[in-house]
């Protein structure tokens, strides 16, 4: 079975999806967040990134009417955050996504869908689709109780994308899935951005997000640290490293239209480049130059490293 | 639309999980009980002066119909102690309270299907006992109607103080309190009647104190007045004497208590964080 895509219509692409200002959040003497201010468009996949404790969560569960903030206001999908109408439009996957275990896989689905307003024939429709997609039509109708940590996962996500939500809170979507699950998990993050929906992620698995994300937010004790667009991290400056032989000071001179700057020393050669598009007219050069390239390797800072320098390696302790 | 599905979820738990069988079970193993011991004692009792014989057996059916009172507010506690508190504990109330139905939905949609089992399981308890008093002995109750509802309603006030103990406390927390809470309303009630009968009205302001506290006993002691044989209860045949019973204004102070503890816990259940 084939899950039906419903495209959202952008009647009102210049509204953002999130609209935070002064978001702030005290638990007796904690202060969980400290006056985020953040704008999330619509369509956009966002990272939501910190250590342990650095109030994401909290923040999450302010949009989304669980936790009342102590100050500042903030809009869902230009509804007041925790309205039910914004709540119409908005599927979640919490962190740790607890559920009646005693009910079969079809059986949560089914409930959760109620709770949209569906109707029966809606939901006969729409609850096979969504255990298609994420690969447990088999055990439909197997007892939460007897599913596997990934198995609890996907049901979850399937939950989260019941009403054709327009904003999608994932927080921590891949943990305890395997590979293949990961990889589920992009996909319908991918999906889900080809059919104009908001996602918003919060994961610890850097990789995952660098991947699926536009942009992303560095938080760390409840302070926006940072917020960063990684199409535009892709397109700046890149370190290459070059294993060669046989070059020779005047052939590292004649890469100066595409290098910045140039190191050499025995078969490394260190090359700073402006853009990617770069590389190929690099390896032409040399190689019409005699040099023998046994290796080239764009030193791109990853997200990780992103990660460690903005929010410290101290994790937010 | 919202408060019938989870009325709907809440009864189904109860269902699935079999504490409602069990309930039942447990319920019909009295019955069997009680039938049996009164079937003996009439057996027992047939040469004896039929108004005393007749006394008597009535003081039985109160005595059986007083254990189901038990039973049925035992099983509001029970039933319904981790319904909030551990699904807030737990985080199972994060994925249902982001969907676009109001908390206050989400806590009478339980509270609905909560007081469905409970009417059911006190219509099969104080009916058994009634019919089976019926049957074996010609027993039977005075106001059986009203004396069942006060019942009902007796389970339905632990109930929803339950429910806004559980909007606060842990679920440990919320049984010791209620179940505490209504052993205070317990011992204040017999405290009351033992101070009626030895003329201390000392000891009847302690008991009337504990039913402002917690007024769930003086709504049995009505229901046992509307129930019992006039007779039965002028005399002191049975424990639960005329000596000193609850008034309607305090059965409409119960009523009241209950509907207040409900309304606080739809407002702070609405309005905590989760």
């Amino acid at each position: 079975m084939t899950p039906s895509i419903q495209q959202l219509t952008p009647q009102s692409s210049s509204r953002p999806a999130i609209q935070t200002h002064g978001l702030r959040k005290v638990f007796g003497e904690k202060i969980a967040v400290k006056g985020l201010t953040l704008e999330v468009a619509q369509g956009e996949v966002f990272g939501f990134l910190g250590p342990n404790g650095a109030g994401k969560s909290t923040f999450i569960k302010m949009l989304l009417g669980l936790v009342a903030p102590t100050r500042g206001e903030a809009f869902v999908l230009g509804h007041a955050a925790g309205d039910v109408n914004a709540r119409k439009k908005v599927g979640f996957l919490p962190e740790h996504f607890r559920f009646y275990d005693w009910l079969t896989a079809a059986e949560l689905l089914r409930f959760h869908g109620r709770l949209y307003g569906m109707t029966d024939s809606q939901l006969r429709k729409r609850v096979s689709e969504l255990l298609d997609l994420v690969s447990l039509w088999p055990h439909r109708e197997k007892r939460l109780r007897e599913f596997s940590k990934g198995m609890l996962q996907r049901i979850g996500l399937a939950q989260a994308l019941l009403n054709d939500p327009e904003l999608i809170f994932l927080d921590e979507p891949t943990s305890g899935l395997d590979p293949v699950g990961r990889r589920l998990v992009r996909d319908i993050i991918r999906q889900q951005r080809s059919r104009g929906a908001t996602v918003f992620l919060n994961s610890h698995l850097l990789s995952e997000v660098e991947i699926t994300c536009d942009r992303v937010a560095f938080i760390k004790h409840g302070e926006m640290l940072e917020t960063r667009r990684l199409q535009e991290e892709r397109g700046s400056e890149i370190d290459v490293l070059i294993r060669a032989q046989n070059w020779n000071t005047a052939i590292l001179e004649g890469l100066a239209p595409w290098a910045l700057s140039i190191c050499g020393e025995g078969e490394r050669l260190t090359l700073r480049v402006a853009c990617a598009e770069a590389l190929p007219e690099i390896i032409r050069y040399l190689v019409s130059q005699d040099v023998k390239v046994y290796e080239m390797t764009p030193q791109r800072t990853s997200l990780e490293d992103l990660f460690l320098q903005i929010v410290g390696e101290d994790g937010g302790l | 639309m919202g408060a019938w599905t989870m009325a709907g979820i809440t009864f189904r738990e109860a269902a699935r999980k079999k504490f409602l069988w069990m309930a039942l079970a447990a319920g019909l193993a009295f019955l069997l009980l009680f039938g049996t011991g009164l079937h003996f004692q009439v057996k027992s009792l047939a040469r004896t002066n039929p108004l005393l014989r007749r006394q008597v057996l009535n003081g039985m059916l109160m005595v059986g119909l007083y254990a189901a009172d038990l039973l049925t507010v035992v099983m509001a506690v029970l039933i319904s102690v981790d319904t909030l508190s551990g699904e807030i504990a737990s985080g199972t109330i994060h994925a249902i309270a982001t969907k676009p139905v109001r908390r206050r939905e989400i806590l009478l949609g339980k509270w609905l299907g909560f007081v469905g089992m409970l009417a059911i399981y006190a219509a099969i308890m104080v009916g058994g006992v009634s019919g089976l008093a019926y049957i074996l002995s010609g027993a039977t109750a005075r106001h059986l109607l009203l004396g069942s509802s006060l019942i009902l309603l007796e389970s339905i006030l632990l109930l929803n103080l339950t429910f806004l103990c559980g909007t606060m406390f842990s679920t440990l927390t919320n049984g010791v309190l209620v179940l505490g809470l209504h052993g205070l309303a317990f011992l204040g009630g017999w405290i009351e009647q033992a101070g009626a009968l030895a003329h201390s009205p000392r000891a009847v302001d302690v008991g009337v104190i504990a039913s402002i506290i917690m007024p769930s006993e003086s709504l049995w002691r009505r229901a046992a007045f509307e129930m019992q044989s006039p007779l039965i209860g002028a005399i002191g045949l049975s424990p639960f004497s005329n000596a000193s019973v609850p008034s309607p204004a305090m059965v409409t102070y119960a009523a009241l208590y209950l509907i207040a503890a409900l309304a606080l816990a739809l407002r702070y259940f609405s309005r905590r964080d989760l």
